[in-house]
């Protein structure tokens, strides 16, 4: 027993270290962004600020927050697009399977796994021709687009677990398509679309090559704008990791409060039903 | 919500319906229709949009103005001779096989600790998959600071009379000549494998823990009446039954790490002698910033055929697998 005991701390042991390490950059995120100029030196990285100073958080504010409202603008429309479509493909791809369904099931799934830099040199002109380029909207609609799959994919697997009898009596029934969708699948499919949602929220908020190659300055969303304002040499660190965790707090939040549905969606998207 | 009960109630009760054959009624079309936009999107915008930039990288579009002539093979021919494309195969290389390894063994060993019913264990774990929800922006911008040779972990090592360099050190380990680079372990890539394994060893754990509460208690069970130690039942039973788990995750964290940008893009650029650079970042400059289209174009191409080789066997695999 006494060597079970020894054995049980060395495994508290490497959880703490390891926690450390993964705690790590936060500490110094949080000790940085609130120390004043001076105390901002490359020899006192790690140790606490004398007095606390919110100078940073408002400069950084100031330069990021026209970006975090245009990712706000961003991802709230994306997002709920993208998990109507995914719920309505998922939702025809389980229970109204036809003959070469799973092989369009396969095909919008590579979609997912492309490196976007093969698609992005065409979208950029097909966007330009629309109008949509540098705008919000345009990056709106390459997100639902190129969400397409994942949304499929979960709400598909999330269905595939209501029992198609429920689906087979409700048509006995003389329901149709659209009832069958309306009255059975969506007052089943909130927990399916709270973990779409929150897996399309932090993608969409944390995306950044088609941010960056789609729009410019002013339309850019937030996380271009903090790449922008850690690559200017000019800006003080403790700016710069007020504006990372400015950046980082939305979707951290959501973490924080949700983070089981989060999970949930990571697992959903990897593992094939 | 009514509806839901008596129809499911009614389902226990009926005889199974015999699999009589389906005819297509009017919702078949119906269903066909909703479904129809989102497959006409995905065949233009990933297969059309693929093959027009599988065009593009055969052409002499290396200028702000499209010119679409063919130039047949030119630039992949041009790519493969380059020093930075070069640099870039090797770092993608060692940087894959590096982070793979690494999440691997980290997230099998994690996953294990977590599945011990520590106290705590839900703060552990939450410690653990936090980085997930942020940015690789983020990440890289933080990450930056920790591992910039002047500051940072560097303050800790030094006591021990470590100094790296980091990222800006531009030695490559076990170097030898190969083409028109030198061919090795680039000791600056570890610094952005730390920070990529920080941001996705939490993916890997959660993957290995489902697989771990799906393994029966049973198992257990009937190897410890057997007498097997506790890390006998690991070592012989629970690491093999997780084996298609580490499938998975090789597939996910492979085509994660061949297709690298931001991160790289925001915690070190290509660096000194393009020792951290990797063909997303490439990619992007050549095409975003030089207006060499049709150069990016076939570096994409490249990007795409690296990850098809992974992928299409696992979704083929998983197709005949799956339902």
């Amino acid at each position: 027993m006494r060597q079970r005991a020894w054995s049980r701390l060395l495994l508290y042991v490497i959880c703490i270290f390891m926690s450390l390490f993964f705690l790590m950059p936060v500490y110094v995120m949080l000790v940085t962004s609130v120390k004043p100029l001076d105390e901002v030196t490359l020899a006192d990285m790690w140790k606490l600020p004398t007095t606390f100073d919110w100078s940073s958080y408002q400069t950084a504010f100031a330069k990021l927050a026209p970006n975090f409202w245009n990712s706000v603008y961003l991802v709230v429309p994306a997002t709920l697009l993208s998990a109507m479509l995914g719920a309505l493909n998922g939702y025809v791809l389980s229970k109204w399977k036809f003959k070469g369904a799973d092989t369009i099931f396969t095909l919008i799934l590579f979609g997912m796994f492309i490196p976007y830099q093969s698609i992005l040199i065409p979208l950029i002109q097909f966007l330009r021709e629309i109008g949509l380029y540098n705008t919000i909207p345009g990056l709106i609609f390459v997100h639902v687009v190129y969400g397409i799959p994942i949304t499929t994919l979960m709400f598909r697997n999330f269905y595939a677990a209501i029992p198609d009898e429920m689906i087979e009596s409700a048509k006995i029934d003389g329901a149709g398509f659209l009832r069958i969708f309306r009255y059975i699948m969506l007052p089943l499919s909130i927990t399916g679309f709270v973990v779409v949602a929150i897996w399309q929220f932090t993608n969409i908020w944390n995306e950044f090559l088609f941010a960056v190659t789609i729009t410019t300055s002013a339309q850019q969303p937030i996380m271009v704008a903090l790449q922008n304002l850690s690559g200017s040499q000019i800006v003080q660190w403790n700016v710069q990791m007020a504006g990372a965790l400015l950046a980082a707090l939305p979707t951290l939040l959501v973490y924080i409060f949700l983070g089981k549905y989060f999970v949930r969606g990571l697992l959903a998207g990897s593992v094939k039903g | 919500m009514e509806t839901v009960k008596t129809v499911s109630e009614r389902s226990v009760t009926v005889v199974p319906a015999p699999r009589k054959k389906r005819k297509w009624t009017v919702d078949h079309w119906l269903a066909a229709a909703f479904l129809t936009p989102s497959v006409v999107l995905i065949f233009i915008f990933v297969y059309g949009f693929i093959g027009w930039t599988g065009y593009v990288s055969l052409s002499n579009w290396n200028s702000l103005v499209p010119d679409l002539s063919f130039a047949g093979l030119k630039n992949y021919i041009y790519l493969f001779h380059d020093f930075r494309f070069q640099a870039d195969l090797r770092n993608t290389l060692v940087f894959t096989i590096l982070f793979i390894g690494v999440v691997i063994v980290l997230g099998q060993l994690l996953a294990i600790l977590l599945d011990q019913k520590l106290r705590g264990e839900s703060i552990f774990r939450n410690i653990f998959f936090f980085p997930m929800a942020l940015s690789f922006v983020v990440t890289g911008v933080v990450w930056q600071w920790l591992l910039n040779p002047s500051t940072g972990v560097n303050l800790f090592l030094k006591k021990f009379g470590l100094d790296s360099k980091w990222y800006t050190d531009t030695t490559i380990l076990g170097g030898f000549h190969l083409g028109n680079i030198e061919f090795g372990v680039p000791v600056a890539i570890v610094a952005v494998v730390i920070a990529a394994v920080w941001q996705m060893t939490g993916f890997a754990v959660a993957m290995y823990l489902a697989g771990l509460r799906a393994i029966p208690e049973e198992v257990r069970e009937a190897a410890r009446m057997d007498g097997a130690t506790e890390l006998q039942i690991y070592r012989k039973i629970i690491i093999p039954l997780l084996r298609p788990i580490t499938v998975s995750v090789i597939i996910i964290m492979a085509h994660i790490s061949l297709k690298i940008f931001d991160l790289i893009y925001a915690m070190t650029g290509p660096g000194a002698n393009f020792v951290t650079d990797v063909p997303g970042v490439y990619m992007f400059e050549t095409t975003f910033r030089g207006n060499y289209y049709a150069n990016g174009a076939a570096i994409a191409m490249i990007m795409l055929l690296s990850v098809a080789i992974f992928i299409v066997p696992y979704l083929i695999s998983s197709r005949k697998g799956g339902s």
